[in-house]
């Protein structure tokens, strides 16, 4: 039940705003993220934004994996 | 978001199970999650599959429905018999069946026991509908002021905000019909609950991601250091999942509990403070009844003097009472992870999505559902 969705603000009108959710455009209520501005990718619950998305820190993580993977391969070519 | 699909990127998960699997300090160790969705996840990517010998995945109340006693059920079923009465409800809590009577089959339906649900109700000619926001509620209710609006509000730290601003603004505008049958849980207090009872062990847990983005990581602390058991929050894909396993086997082999956070894209460590504040300016935790747990401190929310106008019980005069669970039904002890639920001697047998016995199976985001759903060798 606590499944919550990202979509991209399309555009923002008092404390409602219409976010895309993977190409489907819905009003979303967006008094818990206050900060919010179109163009950001919110996380939404119920009908609610209930967080704004970090993609800095979405892209770290992915750069360490991918570092780590990567790390990975070469020892794997060493050892052949 | 175009990334999303890298956190379930083949490579990634290959990676994080050979680390898992390296860093594995052997013997058996209890993980528990609990968060529904949680479940799902596991279940539908077949993570268990994956873990080394000796790690389970367990699974505990992290499902809103099935912790809901079904004394909140017997409620909103009376609630709908009052004339001029509509109940609002998330699509979830339809089929769940309030009290028991074990031994009554009813043939040609869906529901196999004599009780009845929201679903059974709407089919006999009550106005029950189903919403994807509470917020509609006030819409319907401005529109349609000749009748009672109730909403069964369940749900943990994710879904509670979002109804307290309901109620905030049903206030500022003044809406007289509308009301709320609050049965929202805390999560914090339920694993204290667990990690004190002396049936479970419980070696590490992954905590909620979206309970977390309310409540912010730092929230199961006082879990860590009081039981000395690793809490690391963890996102929804397989990437995600399997780096807060693997957080969480670092720390166990370590020695060092702590917190940690594998969801940092949208969980921060105090959360949405605004979210928390609008929640505690509505509510105050009071001590709740868990549907096969019993009674916690400090695990539920009650309306705050100034909003108790807008509760349900109180305006229609409804006493809960608490009820029995149905013969045979293990949910309790599956809530617990006390058992996995193939152990259940209802399992698949007489408990299954199409006949459902216990809440486990009728929510999908249950054990038992998720259990049957992706196979029972699951584990």
């Amino acid at each position: 039940m606590c499944l919550a969705i990202p979509g991209r603000v399309i555009s923002i009108e008092g404390m409602t705003g219409i976010i895309d959710l993977g190409g489907v455009k819905r009003k979303t209520y967006l008094q818990l993220v206050p900060e919010v501005k179109a163009g950001d990718y919110v996380l939404v619950h119920a009908g609610f934004a209930i967080q704004v998305i970090e993609e800095e820190e979405a892209k770290a993580t992915l750069e360490l994996l991918d570092e780590y993977f990567r790390s990975e391969e070469t020892r794997a070519e060493e050892s052949r | 978001m175009n990334n999303l699909a890298q956190f379930r990127n083949k490579n990634h998960v290959k990676i994080l199970v050979k680390k898992l699997h390296s860093n594995y300090p052997g013997g058996t160790l209890k993980l528990m999650e609990v968060c529904g969705t949680h479940t799902m996840a596991i279940a539908r990517y077949g993570l268990r599959g994956l873990m080394p010998d000796g790690l389970k995945l367990i699974s505990g109340p992290g499902c809103p429905v099935c912790v809901t006693p079904a004394s909140i059920i017997n409620a909103s079923i009376k609630l709908s018999e009052l004339p001029g009465t509509v109940i609002i409800t998330f699509g979830d809590m339809m089929r769940v069946q309030g009290t028991h009577v074990t031994g009554t089959r009813v043939t040609g339906t869906h529901v196999p026991w004599s009780e009845k649900t929201l679903e059974i109700r709407k089919a006999e000619g009550a106005d029950v509908r189903i919403i994807y926001s509470v917020l509609d509620m006030l819409e319907m209710a401005r529109e349609e002021k000749n009748k009672n609006f109730v909403f069964i509000s369940i749900g943990f730290e994710t879904t509670t905000p979002g109804i307290a601003i309901s109620i905030i603004e049903a206030k500022k505008i003044g809406l007289k019909n509308v009301f709320f049958l609050t049965a929202n849980r805390l999560i914090v207090p339920a694993m204290h609950a667990l990690c004190r009872a002396a049936d479970i062990q419980i070696h590490g847990f992954l905590c909620p991601g979206h309970v977390s983005v309310i409540i912010g990581y730092d929230a199961y602390r006082e879990i860590a250091d009081q039981y000395s058991i690793p809490c690391v929050v963890a996102g929804f894909e397989p990437v995600d999942i399997l780096l807060a396993i693997d957080d969480i086997i670092e720390r166990i082999s370590k020695k060092s509990a702590g917190v940690g956070n594998a969801y940092g894209r949208v969980v921060t460590e105090r959360g949405n403070t605004q979210a928390m504040d609008i929640m505690h300016q509505v509510f105050k935790p009071v001590r709740a009844e868990w549907r096969g747990i019993g009674s916690i401190p400090n695990s539920g929310l009650d309306l705050r003097d100034e909003y108790t106008h807008f509760d349900a019980l109180k305006k229609f005069n409804i006493k809960l009472v608490s009820q029995p669970e149905p013969k045979g039904c293990k949910c309790g002890d599956v809530l617990r992870g006390v058992i996995i639920p193939p152990e259940c001697g209802l399992f698949s047998k007489t408990c299954t999505p199409e006949t459902p016995v216990g809440p486990c199976m009728v929510s999908t985001e249950g054990s038992c559902a998720a259990y049957y759903k992706y196979g029972v060798g699951a584990e």
